[in-house]
């Protein structure tokens, strides 16, 4: 039914499997929408942020996805301005990642403020002096840039190539990519370092606050450092991910291998760099205001913010990982490869909710004691949505348009004798008839 | 930047008066039409500008002593203005004034995204979860001076900075330019029954509020008062409320200190 649409030289599964597909994650996305609606029209009543926890499950996730969708400005970066050319196999995922975790991240940021038709105040009464305001101008900049980088991916479907002024716009926005791409990496640095800047400048919060330079604490750099070293993890993960569901090796290894090697040895100089940093906070900045290092793990709730969250987020989640893809033998195995970019991603979202939960938890006043929080339905269910969204997004993207430029070289189809032949382009080769069930034989 | 002849209004709060009565809390609320709900159970989504803290020592029978702590915004001046809340509002719906040294907070420019929450650590700024809903007739009773908040906004105490407009109209009505520290008082130090709160100009030498403070101008506001504290000097949020206690232990969980500095110290 959809045969004209499909890439060619590509094998998809029958429209029916699909779509079945699509609706059992639509399901999940209708809720989502419906947990939404909810908080649109009641108000973040129907959370349990208290006014304690102002901050809580959602700006964790905005942090967090913006962190792993860092893959896009860090992929961009090596395939354009450093010259890696064998990322091209593999930038159009990570841009599409990039596109998914971005919108994503917005559309919490919709919800989570308390008049969200007021929003556009942040452009139009900017504290400049307020990382927010930053956040808000880059991260909405660089969303603009990842569509312009989509855009030509998106063109490059075969009916829509099909038409010569569409053709043309593709193949010149490919020729100019480099400058978005450059675009994409300025507007980053200084979105995702913002967002480290959030927890980072508040003095008055001794858990998050950190000293650093001119007007940018340390977080500022360790928060940028650690998405450009991660991203590119998020994006071999999901890779991985999706060549496990289709059952298909979409890229070659080498260009795996490469990209986890950069990660590897990105992630042990930020690991250095965020041990560093915990070092001095521990011992001299928490000192001066009068916290011991032990203080903001101790005696809280079911021991929900011990120290094993710091070993986790350093040692199991930072060092381990990038021990593993630094070297030959650990990106070379599936599993210990599939370990590392796991453990990494897990680590720079721990990192993103201890800085934006346990900075409130923690309590500043002597005779105050920790806050709790557990998170609604209604925040757990919108903060599923944008993964059901993300699904959504990959699968069709995947079906339609050529994300994989490696895939046809990987899994060669026999091209039934009547399409050769066939003066038609679009001959429902692809999906109409009884298609057998993809095979792991086909990967 | 300070002007020339700016104000810098505060309070002196002493602890070794106040019973706890809760009068304050009530006067404010009602002074600055400040919403409530049937179910007030839930302290982390109530509304309430001034809180009223009870300290203990920790010691048991009978050494146990109580301390009864109100806690309005602390109007932190920090480093020249720089609040930790007005720092940080991407709006600008947050503002500290250098003429009067009130931290003010703009309810229609707000929208809510609660980063000066995170950033208070005094939980002075307060989210309204909800439409306020007045009890039957209690609209009437409102203060027109002030206006009432809707849902999705922050607000906090504003040192009810509309007596002091109201005052400075009232000294301009009457060709004035000045006006006395009697004519701007705030409703928590007006309901006192103890008199445990002091309002005035902290840099002024004629009102109470600094001949009790002694606010050392190049230490950022420190009291040179024995018995005065303020609460978590040691962040640099140099605050405009002075609590005063005759108690070592009231004096010292003002702030956090690390257990060699305990030994023996007392703060001033």
């Amino acid at each position: 039914m959809d045969s004209a649409l499909i890439p060619k030289g590509v094998k998809r599964c029958p429209i029916g499997q699909f779509l079945l597909w699509i609706g059992a994650n639509g399901a999940v996305l209708s809720w989502g929408v419906f947990a939404m609606l909810l908080i649109y029209i009641k108000g973040l009543n129907q959370t349990n942020m208290n006014n304690a926890y102002g901050f809580a499950l959602w700006i964790w996730a905005d942090l967090a996805v913006i962190a792993l969708g860092g893959g896009a400005f860090f992929t961009g970066f090596l395939r354009y301005i450093v010259g890696k050319d064998e990322i091209k196999n593999i930038i159009n995922f990570a841009v599409l990642i990039g596109v998914i975790c971005y919108t994503s991240a917005l559309l919490i940021l919709g919800f989570d403020v308390g008049q969200p038709l007021r929003g556009w105040y942040i452009f139009w009464h900017a504290n400049v002096h307020s990382m927010l305001t930053e956040v808000a101008f880059c991260l909405s900049a660089y969303l603009i840039v990842l569509i312009i980088e989509y855009v030509p991916v998106v063109l490059e479907n075969r009916q829509i190539d099909k038409v010569p002024f569409f053709h043309r716009l593709g193949h010149n926005m490919h020729e100019i990519m480099a400058v978005f791409a450059a675009t994409g990496v300025f507007l980053s640095f200084f979105h995702q370092g913002s967002l480290g800047g959030v927890p980072g400048v508040l003095f008055g919060r001794p858990f998050g606050y950190r000293e650093g330079v001119f007007i940018w604490p340390w977080t500022f750099f360790l928060f940028t450092w650690s998405a450009a070293a991660v991203g590119p993890c998020f994006t071999i993960l999901i890779t991985k991910l999706t060549e496990k569901i289709t059952r298909k090796k979409l890229v070659k290894d080498n260009v795996i291998e490469l990209l986890a090697k950069i990660s590897g040895w990105m992630i042990l100089f930020y690991i250095t760099a965020k041990i560093a940093d915990t070092v001095y906070w521990a011992t001299v900045t928490a000192p001066s205001k009068g916290f011991t290092f032990m203080q903001f793990y101790t005696d809280n709730p079911g021991s929900l913010y011990g120290l094993w969250i710091l070993i986790l987020e350093i040692g199991i989640c930072g060092v381990l990982p990038a021990f593993i893809l630094i070297t030959n033998k650990g990106r070379k195995n599936q599993a210990t490869l599939l370990l590392a970019v796991f453990l990494a991603v897990l680590g720079v979202c721990l990192n993103r909710w201890v800085m934006v939960l346990q900075v409130l938890a923690i309590p500043v006043l002597s005779f105050e004691s920790w806050a709790t929080y557990l998170p609604s339905w209604q925040e757990i269910a919108t903060t599923i949505l944008p993964v059901a969204y993300g699904v959504i997004m990959i699968s069709t993207s995947y079906r339609y348009l050529p994300i994989f430029p490696q895939e046809q070289e990987l899994n060669p189809i026999d091209e039934p004798a009547s399409e050769a032949q066939s003066a038609e382009p679009e001959p429902e080769t692809t999906d109409a008839g009884p298609e057998p069930e993809l095979s792991p034989a086909e990967s | 930047m300070e002007k020339e002849n700016a104000k810098k209004y505060g309070m002196v709060i002493d602890l070794d008066k106040c019973t706890g009565c809760g009068a304050c809390m009530v006067a404010c609320m009602a002074e600055n039409n400040v919403p409530f709900r049937e179910d007030e159970t839930d302290k982390l989504l109530s509304v309430s500008w001034m809180r009223v803290y009870r300290l203990t020592n920790r010691k048991p029978f009978p050494d146990t002593e109580e301390c009864f702590l109100p806690r309005p915004c602390q109007h932190c001046e920090g480093h020249h203005g720089h609040s930790p809340c007005v720092s940080v509002c991407p709006a600008t719906a947050t503002d500290y004034d250098m003429d009067t040294g009130i931290v003010s907070q703009i309810y229609p420019r707000c929208f809510g995204c609660r980063y000066c929450m995170a950033a208070c650590p005094y939980h002075v700024r307060q989210f309204n979860w909800w439409d306020p809903i007045w009890p039957d007739g209690m609209e009437r009773m409102l203060n027109p001076g002030v206006s009432v908040r809707m849902r999705g906004v922050v607000e906090k105490c504003s040192f009810c900075i509309q007596r002091y407009q109201a005052a400075k109209e009232q000294a301009y009505m009457e060709e004035r330019r000045e006006i006395e520290e009697d004519e701007y008082q705030t409703a928590c130090t007006e309901a006192c029954p103890a008199g445990a709160i002091i309002f005035g100009d902290l840099n002024n030498p004629e009102h109470a509020v600094h001949q009790i403070a002694r606010p050392d101008p190049k230490h950022e506001g420190r009291s040179k008062n024995p018995r005065a504290f303020r609460l978590l000097e040691r962040l640099g949020t140099n605050t405009k409320i002075y609590y005063l206690s005759s108690r070592d232990w009231v004096r010292k969980a003002g702030d956090n200190y690390l257990k060699d500095e305990l030994k023996g110290k007392t703060h001033s």
